[in-house]
């Protein structure tokens, strides 16, 4: 279940959208259907804003038919079917309709939709772009699967307040390359805040669900996890890899010192994962650049509180089975305690998840393995939880933020309610 | 050869009856995973026995420190609760010896053929400390074996032990063996299953217990391995002290 | 009445170690393949995480991820003249059963036979003449050779990350590695495995005496380890939990960390979990297999058609399956023909105890691999002249020693009382200071009088017969385990010990105690249809649509664990399939 940020929204059902038009209604259309170019054009860029993250059901859903919940804390969105069917997707759309959608958060009845579609980002794709998306989209099988995409409650469900949003939380416009830069970091800004869309979990957000662009990619807490910091920041963000390690990660799925797991590991099966290397690399150079921002790691607890000591006996004890016992890991095997740079995130939610659920790692085809970190909910209790997790983000040279018993009962508690 | 429906749907209840983990799947594109995937061990509980009667235990008990002597430097069987150990056991699969092949006919076979006989485990020690106790009752006075002097109580044990003593429809030795095998076991086996108290049993031998990782010891040969152990319950040192 | 299935190009029937390469091979030929696994689905993540597969009371003792009696077993007796009775609870070996089969909690001890193993009858005759061997021994030649198999077991061990010492490259014999091991083409893929402190002075005591130690072939990674796959495994941690155990930290080598995640990624495999497979169908000229029949955990029925049958089930079930689909001749002692169920072996296992002063000795046990250890080959299969001994047949001496789990390995000296104080006091003395992992593997041939076949009286859920085993020890193999211990007692008596135990292995065959999951043959190959079930590829002779995997296909067991040569074997017929049959398919040798 995707969750999304916090959103303060107002509109009718996305799904009341997709009336039934008279069949004799003519599709301006400028995506060509025989441009085959166009189409693969399309493709390609679904992939880049990975579409089917959404509008894909998970295990088993057909592509592109919707259906899929997005958790708002204000309740759920079900991504709409987005396939060509006439009376339950997009296939009465006009491309025009297509674009207001994509680019403008505008459907085909003119009514605003939620940021729960990253319209924000994807309007810095150019028209032609979009235009090609639809293109491909068009050619997907036609699914009939009927979505009632607005699941809020009232008021929530009003939608004029949205206009207010985005006029203080949306600038439409294509991506404006900054000429004083090389064409690889102006590819690699334009995938990032365009159709890689990822400000969408990793950059803060503030109460009304809008980005907070003077923190851009420092890191945000969305559906249990903690989607870490991708900037420049040499410790604790993709600054703290080399290029080809972010490179690596974003198509393997795992590099040198850590991997991808929960919904980043979705992203790179279906997304990153088939983005050309030199994508990638433009990726990977655009990120060391954005700026760190200037907070700054705290004083490492002591190494004789109470904590430290229960945390080390738990680690060497357990943990230093795969992370070894100087905390090293393995190599696109079992992640660096010691370099992995979300280890010592401000925000421990991720640290603390996989501890107490487990998770499995991505698989790709350059790295199939897919290791699994087991879980020990049924094992630790939540002191001793919290305890190796501040033994580990305050050992080996470096410090973060301790870990309270009270910060893994209240995540416990959250995760028993979700499902994945 | 035609299988029947009915020999089918008793496969579906031997499945049911909890050693197949998930119903049968088709499996592909993937290696399967959920959150919290496993079957975590459950503790077992300090309570009530639920296996032995009254009697029962406290036989088993004394059992259990004459097979493992309580000395000034380490608990004894009873202590290390290794009873504890063995109630939970036979009240469990184990007792039911479930998984075993129980179809007959029931033949009595060689020794080198395995047990032949329907009863499990259970059921043999309800047979046993029952014979035990018409034993210790005719030959002792009319006390249970529990009461015994120690001395006495050994005595039992290695006469049984020895073939010199017999207990009535059952086989002594074969009892006096088991016993040993399972108050042992029960004193080594990890805590969580009841025995081996605090790891005493551990201790005594010297035994690190569930540690995972000793790449920084297999080259260190004939040098005392210096870390206390810790069984999947984890160890005192686990938990954060206060202030 | 059986639900039938989509046909598919292939079906394959247990997904062990055999079910996961040929099932590899195939879909990369770019068949459609699908395999059919009685057990479970498990991997480290979903069934044996490093937090509680350290059991072993679960694990070593109630044997939680093996086989159950009651979804399968066998009746045993020793000879002809007896009644079977059945096995209800396991004890001389211990059947696997779910996805990675003996794969997931084996030992990783992986080696290769010797060249002359292959040519046994042909080599042993010209050396010592016919008359030296018992007249009822019916070992043959395998109808393949050490060096047709080479390439394979190259595979095998590339697949697998196997750590060792090359002991022969190209014809040159290596220092520190078996002098006696066929020619390899290439060093193992991962150094040799670190060595503890017992297994060390062993070997130390062994070079004094004049024999050439050198380590076990290890399939726990002695370093990280990415396979030609791109699977990746860690380095071996030396827990003490190994066989028996499924190894929670991705560092044994297992269909699940060399094959699966590759294989399952593939879209032109699948596979059922929970599904047993109850036949294998054959048209009505019995000549051809059209696939096979399974039951789910609901007792429902399926049938699964198919063009190509493997079968890969564990030697054991492949032929209890071949007996109960009625293809091939089932094997009668007493006549001498037929060829399903004759030969089958198990091995033959010896042991020694040494028991040292705690005070100079300290040998920390539960600091170990399950294929740790260091061995010495001059007493395996025909290394030495057996001339003067009156016996054929041998094994490597090793000290393997894998575990110091309490329950399984805290032994005292014979005599001391068996519980009490003195037990106490004995058992916390010798703890560190005992070596108990005094290996003797050695080999079991084959006899006219051990088989296997259908059980009259016994029957499994499905009212269908079990198997029944018919084995007993022959002199030969007792002579030689007699011969081998004391020669294994020596080199412990060399390292200093106290007390040395020597275990010979003595008859009658005993089906309560555990003596490896080794069991072999009743499914023969070589080059005589009248004396093997399959011909040089694992062919069936009589259904030319169905190979068949395993040590079930070993003529008689050398003295060494089979792995090796299974994985090899099945590279080999793999390759035979793509090669040969699928571009004509039919029978490969002619009858």
């Amino acid at each position: 279940m995707h969750k999304w940020p916090t959103i303060a929204v107002t509109t009718a059902l996305i799904g009341a959208g997709f009336a039934v038009y008279p069949v004799a209604r003519s599709i301006a259309r400028d995506s060509d259907a025989q441009d085959f170019a166009q189409i693969e054009k399309g493709r390609r860029l679904a992939t880049l804003a990975d579409c089917s993250a959404c509008h894909t059901q998970k295990d088993g859903g057909k592509p592109f038919a919707g259906g899929r919940p997005i958790e708002t804390p204000f309740g759920k969105v079900l991504a709409p079917n987005i396939t060509p069917d006439r009376e339950t997707g997009i296939g009465n759309w006009s491309d025009e309709d297509f674009e207001n959608a994509v680019r403008r958060g505008i459907d085909d009845e003119g009514n605003r939709l939620y940021p729960a579609m990253p319209y924000i980002y994807y309007t810095k794709m150019s028209r032609d772009d979009v235009k090609a998306i639809r293109a491909y989209l068009a050619t997907v099988p036609a699914v009939h699967h009927e979505v009632h995409a607005n699941q809020l409650p009232f008021p929530f469900s009003i939608r004029w307040t949205m206009n207010a949003w985005d006029w203080l939380f949306f600038t439409a416009g294509e991506f404006k390359p900054d000429k004083t830069k090389s064409p690889e970091w102006n590819r690699g800004a334009f995938l990032v805040n365009g159709p890689g869309h990822c400000g969408a979990c990793h950059t803060p957000k503030n109460f009304l669900g809008g980005d907070k662009t003077d923190q851009a990619f420092q890191g945000y807490a969305i559906q249990g996890w903690f989607a870490p910091n991708i900037t420049g920041d040499k410790t604790r963000g993709a600054g703290a890899m080399s290029i080809p390690d972010v490179v690596a990660l974003l198509k393997s799925g795992h590099n040198a010192v850590t991997g991808v797991a929960g919904p980043m590991a979705e992203e790179v099966a279906d997304s990153s994962s088939h983005f050309t290397d030199a994508d990638l690399k433009a990726i990977a150079t655009y990120l060391q650049t954005v700026s760190a921002g200037d907070a700054k790691p705290p004083a490492p607890v002591a190494q004789d509180d109470p904590q430290m000591k229960s945390g080390q006996a738990i680690y060497r004890d357990t943990c230093s089975a795969c992370h070894g016992i100087d905390g090293n890991g393995v190599p696109s095997l079992f992640p660096s305690l010691v370099k992995a740079p979300q280890v010592r995130a401000a925000d421990p939610t991720s640290n603390i998840r996989v501890v107490l659920r487990g998770a499995r790692s991505a698989a790709t085809g350059a790295e199939p393995t897919a290791p699994a970190m087991p879980s020990f909910g049924w094992q630790l209790k939540d002191d001793q939880i919290a305890a190796v997790l501040t033994y580990i983000r305050n050992s080996w040279g470096d410090a973060a933020a301790a870990v309270s018993a009270d910060d893994v009962r209240k995540q416990r508690k959250d995760l028993a309610d979700s499902d994945d | 050869m035609a299988i029947s429906r009915r020999q089918l749907l008793a496969t579906a209840a031997y499945c049911a009856a909890g050693t197949v983990a998930a119903r049968a799947r088709m499996i592909s594109g993937a290696l399967p995973w959920h959150p919290d995937a496993g079957t975590p061990p459950h503790p077992v509980r300090p309570g009530p026995w639920q296996f032995f009667t009254a009697d029962e235990a406290r036989a088993i008990e004394a059992l259990a420190d004459r097979i493992i002597p309580p000395d000034p430097k380490t608990p004894g069987g009873k202590e290390s609760g290794c009873a504890v150990y063995l109630d939970r056991q036979l009240a469990g699969p184990y007792g039911r010896a479930e998984g075993d092949y129980d179809m007959g006919p029931f033949m009595p076979g060689l020794p080198n053929q395995g047990r032949q006989s329907k009863n499990g485990p259970a059921q043999q020690y309800r047979d046993w400390l029952a014979a035990l106790d018409t034993y210790c009752l005719a030959h002792h006075g009319n006390k249970h074996f529990a009461e015994l002097s120690d001395a006495d109580k050994d005595a039992v044990l290695h006469a049984l032990d020895e073939g010199k003593a017999k207990l009535e429809g059952v086989d002594g030795k074969k009892f006096v063996a088991q016993a040993v095998k399972d108050i042992q076991m029960g004193f080594f086996a990890d805590p969580i299953y009841g025995g081996n108290r605090d790891m005493a049993g551990w201790k005594l031998i010297g035994f690190p217990g569930t540690r995972y990782n000793y790449l920084d010891w297999i080259d260190r040969h004939n040098e005392r391995f210096p870390l206390p152990p810790v069984s999947l319950e984890g160890r005192a040192e686990w938990t954060t002290k206060a202030g | 009445m059986a639900t039938k299935l989509p046909k598919k190009d292939v079906v394959i029937i247990g997904l062990g170690w055999t079910g996961s390469i040929l099932a590899h091979e195939l879909t990369d030929e770019g068949l459609d393949v699908i395999a059919i696994e009685r057990g479970p689905w498990r991997d480290a993540a979903t069934d044996y995480p490093p937090n509680y597969a350290q059991d072993e009371l679960r694990y070593r003792i109630r044997h939680e991820l093996f086989l159950r009696p009651d979804q399968t077993t066998f009746t045993f007796r020793n000879k002809m003249n007896q009644t079977a009775l059945p096995i209800r609870s396991w004890g001389a070996f211990m059947p696997p059963n779910g996805v990675g089969g003996g794969g997931v909690h084996w030992n990783a001890e992986t080696w290769r036979f010797l060249p002359t193993d292959f040519v046994l009858r042909t080599h042993l005759t010209e050396r010592y003449g016919a008359g030296f061997l018992p007249q009822d021994m019916t070992i043959q030649d395998w109808g393949v050779t050490y060096d047709d198999l080479e390439p394979h077991y190259d595979q095998f061990e590339y697949l697998c990350g196997t750590c060792g010492n090359a002991g022969n490259l190209k014809g040159q014999i290596q220092q520190g590695g078996n002098p006696f091991e066929g020619p390899r083409s290439r060093p193992y893929p991962n150094p040799a495995q670190k060595q503890g402190f017992g297994h060390t002075l062993w070997a130390k005591a062994a070079a004094e005496l004049g024999y050439k130690p050198f380590p076990q072939p290890s399939g726990n990674m002695s370093r990280p380890y990415v396979n030609p796959l791109g699977v990746r495994q860690g380095p071996c941690t030396y827990c003490g939990y190994c066989e028996w155990f499924g190894c929670g930290n991705y560092s044994k080598a297992s269909p699940q960390t060399t094959v699966l995640p590759v294989l399952v990624r593939k879209s032109n495999f699948s596979f059922r979990d929970n599904s047993e497979v109850t036949r294998i169908e054959t048209d009505r000229s019995g000549k051809r297999a059209t696939g096979v029949t399974f039951v789910d955990t609901s007792g429902n029925e399926w049938e699964q058609p198919a063009d190509l049958v493997i079968l890969s089930a564990y030697a054991m079930f492949n032929v209890q399956l071949l007996l109960l689909s009625k293809i091939g001749e089932p094997y009668d002692p007493a006549a001498n023909k037929g060829v399903i169920g004759r030969n089958f072996t198990h091995q033959t296992m010896s042991s020694v105890n040494g028991f040292f002063d705690k005070t100079k000795f300290n040998f920390n046990p539960f600091i170990a691999s399950g294929a740790i250890g260091m061995c010495i080959d001059e007493f395996n299969g025909d290394n030495f002249d057996h001339g003067p001994l009156g016996f054929v047949g041998g094994g490597y001496l090793g000290q393997v020693q894998t575990n110091g789990r309490p329950i399984e390995t805290s032994p005292v000296p014979k005599g001391t009382p068996k519980w009490g104080a003195e037990w106490k006091k004995n058992v916390a003395d010798y703890y560190l200071s005992n070596l108990k992992g005094g290996s003797i593997h050695a080999s079991m041939y084959s006899y006219r009088d051990v088989y296997l076949d259908l059980d009259p009286a016994y029957t499994d859920r499905f009212g269908r017969p079990l198997m029944r085993m018919t084995i007993d020890f022959h002199d030969n193999e007792l002579k030689a385990a007699q011969y081998l211990t004391d020669k294994y007692a020596e080199i412990v008596k060399a390292m200093g010990a106290k007390i040395v135990e020597k275990e010979p292995r003595k008859g009658p065959y005993d089906v309560t105690k555990y003596q490896t999951t080794h069991l072999n043959g009743g499914a023969i190959m070589g080059a005589d249809p009248k004396t093997s079930a399959l011909n040089r590829y694992l062919q069936s002779w009589d259904v030319p649509n169905l190979f068949v995997m395993g040590a079930s296909a070993f003529p008689q067991n050398a003295g060494y664990n089979p792995t090796g040569t299974v994985g090899a074997l099945a590279f080999w017929a793999a390759k035979a399939i793509r090669e040969q049959y699928l571009k004509k398919p039919g029978p490969l040798v002619d009858a």
